[in-house]
């Protein structure tokens, strides 16, 4: 219920107003558009004139008010005074708020202490969910850079929430190995394609199914040029390989909270 | 007494009793009075439990017991006597303490050990096995 009431004043505010506003952090709206406290209040609230001022505002070059322009003609006095930036010819018959800007900066994701390069995690969601998976590193989006390796269980390098994901105690030994900077977010993003006009367009060509696109080589040499460390690493252990293999899951009378992973 | 009992574990001064709950359990300790249906005071000097009053709800009877401990007897008496008759170490042998061993350990395991733990037993699965073929066979 509350959470319909809260759509649709949502809805009201993006409607009367631009986009990306935010209003009323503290005051609490009492009816739409209106808060609970003055605008005194809020700032009374906010105590930023408590802050220390850390940077001291810029001094602007003022730049001229007015431009000395030549006018042509003959009664025109040859000469005029013009200011730089033209006043608007109207003024705004209602008061515009003025949108507050944010000035929160979103924190890098905390990554679990359980988890360090060559922990041996187990997916829990996705299309490898079960399966156990080599931990590399976390990318700047927060999310998990994992790997199978490709060779041992068929995981590809990807990217993995740590939310869905179960950190056991094994790891393995990377040494000094470290993932090229270039495999990042933006290696995995999908490479912008125009939208095919037509369904028919999309999946056939010439009355047949499209051909498979082959997956781009430079891909599968990144893939193999990582797995080669990580692969070196698992062989250290015996059994471990065989573990890796294998996919997670659970039996009769087993529950996730009284193993011990 | 008439008629002996068919029951072969008393509460007794003297009975090694295995506690199951609380900060001490999984331990023994030993009975060393009994105050009243309800509860007992055990003492467990070698084993690391405190002298204090235990309810009888929260203990297990073991076939163990002192055979000679006085009623009340402190903490030095219970120790010199669990030493003599070596009733830690009779204890540790049983197969019941053996089997709670066991099971600890096999709750302490991790998943990469559990998965040892299966391939050693497949592997035994197929020793067996292919033995018992064999002598079926000739």
């Amino acid at each position: 219920m509350v959470r319909n009431i809260d759509a649709c004043a949502k809805s009201y505010r993006e409607r009367s107003l631009p986009q990306n506003t935010f209003l009323m952090a503290r005051s609490k709206e009492l009816v739409p558009g209106v808060g609970r406290l003055s605008r005194s209040q809020v700032f009374a609230q906010r105590a930023l004139y408590k802050g220390q001022k850390k940077s001291t505002p810029k001094a602007e070059a003022d730049a001229p008010a007015t431009v000395e322009k030549t006018i042509g003609g003959g009664k025109n006095g040859g000469k005029r005074l013009v200011p730089t930036s033209k006043a608007s010819r109207f003024y705004p018959a209602d008061d515009v708020r003025q949108p507050k800007k944010s000035r929160k900066t979103p924190k890098p994701t905390h990554l679990r202490s359980s988890i360090t390069p060559g922990t041996i995690l187990i997916l829990l969601a996705g299309r490898f969910r079960g399966k156990r998976v080599v931990f590399l590193k976390q990318l700047e989006s927060g999310l998990l850079l994992v790997t199978g390796p490709f060779k041992v269980n068929g995981v590809p390098l990807r990217r993995v929430n740590q939310a869905y994901v179960i950190a056991t105690t094994t790891k393995i030994d990377l040494g000094g190995f470290k993932v090229d900077d270039k495999i990042n977010d933006s290696y995995f993003a999908k490479a912008a394609t125009k939208g095919a006009g037509s369904a028919e367009a999309e999946f056939f060509e010439g009355g047949k199914p499209k051909a498979k696109e082959a997956f781009p080589e430079s891909k599968s040499g990144d893939q193999k040029e990582v797995d080669k460390a990580v692969i070196a690493a698992v062989k250290k252990t015996e059994n471990l390989a065989k573990y890796l293999k294998t996919s997670w899951g659970l039996s009769k009378g087993q529950f996730p909270h009284q193993l011990a992973f | 007494m008439s008629t002996d009992s068919n029951f072969k574990r008393f509460v007794e001064v003297g009975r090694v009793v295995l506690l199951k709950s609380g900060p001490f359990s999984g331990k023994i300790a030993v009975i060393a009075e009994i105050i009243d249906h309800n509860r007992a005071i055990i003492d467990g000097p070698t084993t690391g439990v405190t002298r204090q009053s235990f309810p009888y709800k929260h203990l297990t009877l073991t076939p163990l017991s002192l055979t000679k401990l006085p009623r009340g007897a402190g903490s030095g008496v219970i120790k010199k006597q669990l030493e003599k008759e070596a009733v830690v170490e009779k204890w540790d042998k049983s197969s019941w303490a053996q089997k709670r061993a066991a099971q600890d350990k096999r709750r302490s395991l991790n998943d990469f050990e559990r998965f040892g733990v299966m391939l050693a037993k497949k592997a035994r699965r197929d020793l067996v096995r292919k033995t018992i073929h064999k002598a079926k066979s000739t």
